[in-house]
């Protein structure tokens, strides 16, 4: 699914298609026109806090406390049903120490590089090919979108078909011109370059389209001064498209590392046919992601308290990643 | 996707600085072939038999066994009873999303009423953290009040999204003219009357497409429902066909066959409403904050 926007780039693109009146009006704290005579005590606004409050309540419940809970829990030994210990730091020590997190965080930050490089690389190019011709766009950006609705586990479970050691497409194909099955769902590297093919496939479209919406905000001048200086097509891509775009790849690249980072049910439902270890990211827990090592501790051995600080750890390195990200790219456009 | 040949030609904008380029055509075509080849090539081991699946080299035609391996899917779980969990919650995800997420969004978007700086900055704030922070305690409080193993357990995590509210705000907020609310309020209409009789009518290509949104994310939602719908029994579709890929790996056409059933409904979902749909996920996406 299409994830939800966190910050917005400056460049605000014409929009196709897009109905309703002028929405490109800079945005004003308050709307003109509107009478706002005095200010008004708090209560005198009961009907607009009655309208927020039924998201509220549930926000509060669901997402606000549960968020300071779970700090709370990594803090603690419980297993759901005791009583609670207070352990203090103890379950980030042992985190600190336990290799298998540190296998998982190595796995998800490979499987992320694997699949966000390719997918960030491709979007933007499908992006600059489907800007420039002019017919079967509609068609090109349906069929090119598709993958990214299908849903995880059907995806998880074709690549599973398609990769699967003995009786694969893949290695049928690769047996027909006389190469040996390569044992893509056990070799720890294969098993994350499938995951991460398997994520490529679902979310280079999603990206195109908002490539695409940058795209068409550049003024067709640019291009035509490029062509003639005399740049060639590939010039052009990485002298003034890729620049110009900068904003919007900046945008891409923060929701990927958001979504990437949080792959979990790509190698719980592909290994899930592992009876030795199910949930457990296949062999040599190669596809083992730190969400699937969260889960498992979690809800199938219990431990609450260490489940809470693996997630919470988690999302301190995610923090740093997308901050380091963000310093890259803002130094680049300095060079 | 043959579904999605006519609305081809309708998007070419007439532009002339630019010659029909031929590689870019082909390069396009060869991207949607890999896009398109999954569903395909599911459908063809949908409708063969394991054995000609395991073929070498394998079969690349459609097979007639088709209802042979909808009937084995049937036997084999209880597809359509979880198809109806899942399409029971996927509506009444939707339904409340939009009520909820409309009614905040415009009071959001056009009353300046204290706290409310605050309050959309929190819900921005926790746009931003990962889901799975949440997850433990929302496990712990649905066990409290004694809702896991039950369906309604998957729609108030979907309902905290606060996606909507911050894409309808965006569109309320330029596509209600304040001077037709003003001359509402002349004319006596309070805020909820304001509400309904105008902000909503006029938001209705935002909310078609927050429908879709919360619809396709509500089917296809798979780590709630697989953590907090323990009985094996009553689940949702994607736990389902999760657990018919479990143990049954020796017929593959079999498997193929319920991925293929369950993936279709959606599939047909987005081809009717697609056009519409990217519109608003890439306004979405770019407009930003």
């Amino acid at each position: 699914m299409s994830s939800p926007p966190v910050t917005g780039p400056a460049a605000v693109p014409e929009h196709r298609g897009g109905p309703g009146p002028a929405r490109f009006r800079p945005r004003r704290a308050v709307p003109a026109g509107h009478a706002r005579p005095r200010r008004r005590g708090p209560l005198s606004y009961w009907r607009q806090y009655l309208a927020i409050s039924p998201f509220y309540l549930i926000f509060i419940a669901f997402s606000f406390f549960p968020v300071f809970y779970s700090l709370y829990l990594a803090f603690q030994r419980w297993d759901g049903l005791g009583d609670m210990q207070f352990v203090g730091l103890q379950q980030f020590k042992f985190l600190w120490s336990d290799p298998v997190f540190w296998l998982s965080i190595r796995n998800t930050l490979v499987i992320w590089v694997l699949s966000t490089v390719p997918t960030l690389f491709g979007a933007l190019v499908l992006a600059t090919l489907l800007h420039s011709v002019r017919r079967f766009k509609g068609f090109y950006r349906i069929a090119l979108y598709v993958p990214n609705v299908t849903s995880i586990v059907a995806v998880a479970i074709f690549f599973g078909a398609v990769f699967s050691n003995n009786f694969g497409l893949v290695n049928a194909i690769l047996g027909t011109v006389g190469i040996s099955p390569v044992p893509w769902l056990s070799n720890p590297w294969l098993i994350k370059v499938v995951i991460a093919l398997l994520m490529t496939w679902m979310w280079t479209g999603y990206n195109m389209i908002i490539y695409l919406a940058g795209l068409q905000a550049i003024p067709t001048s640019i291009y035509e001064a490029a062509k003639m200086d005399g740049a060639g097509p590939v010039r052009t891509f990485f002298q003034i498209t890729v620049p110009i775009m900068r904003p919007i790849i900046l945008f891409t690249v923060v929701i990927s590392t958001i979504n990437g980072l949080q792959s979990f049910s790509e190698p719980q439902v592909l290994f899930a046919n592992n009876a030795a270890n199910a949930n457990l990211g296949g062999p040599g827990q190669a596809g083992l992601t730190t969400l699937l090592y969260f889960y498992q501790s979690a809800f199938l051995n219990n431990d609450y308290g260490y489940g809470a600080a693996i997630v919470w750890a988690f999302f301190v390195l995610i923090i740093v990643l997308v901050a380091v990200n963000w310093r890259i790219t803002q130094r680049g456009r300095k060079a | 996707m043959t579904t999605a040949d006519t609305t081809g030609p309708a998007a070419g904008k007439r532009r002339l600085r630019r010659p029909k380029g031929l590689t870019a055509h082909i390069l396009l075509m060869l991207a949607v072939v890999i896009s398109v080849f999954p569903f395909l090539w599911t459908i063809i081991m949908a409708t063969n038999t394991t054995q000609d699946i395991y073929k070498s080299p394998p079969k690349f035609t459609f097979g007639s066994h088709l209802l042979e391996n909808i009937r084995h899917v049937l036997n084999t779980i209880d597809f359509f009873g979880s198809m109806l969990n899942t399409v029971v919650v996927a509506c009444v995800t939707t339904v409340l999303v939009l009520f909820v997420d409309s009614l905040a969004a415009f009071a959001f978007a056009k009353f300046d009423f204290p706290g409310r700086k605050v309050l959309f900055g929190t819900l921005l704030l926790f746009m931003m953290l990962p889901l799975q922070l949440a997850v433990l305690p929302q496990f712990i409080l649905m066990s409290k009040i004694g809702w896991v193993g039950t369906l309604q357990a998957l729609v108030p995590p979907a309902l905290a999204n606060a996606f909507g509210i911050f894409w309808l705000r965006q569109y309320i907020e330029n596509g209600v003219p304040d001077e037709l609310l003003d001359a509402a309020r002349i004319d006596g209409a309070g805020f909820f009357r304001q509400y309904w009789n105008i902000a909503l009518p006029m938001i209705r290509p935002a909310l078609s497409f927050l429908a879709i949104y919360a619809f396709v994310g509500a089917w296809n939602d798979y780590v709630w429902p697989l953590i907090v719908l323990t009985n094996p029994a009553h689940v949702t579709l994607q736990v389902e066909l999760a657990q018919l890929n479990v143990g049954h790996t020796t017929d593959y056409s079999m498997v193929m066959a319920g991925v293929l059933m369950a993936a279709l409904p959606l599939v047909i979902v987005f081809a009717v409403f697609a056009r519409g749909f990217i519109a608003g996920a890439t306004e979405g996406a770019v407009q930003g904050t």
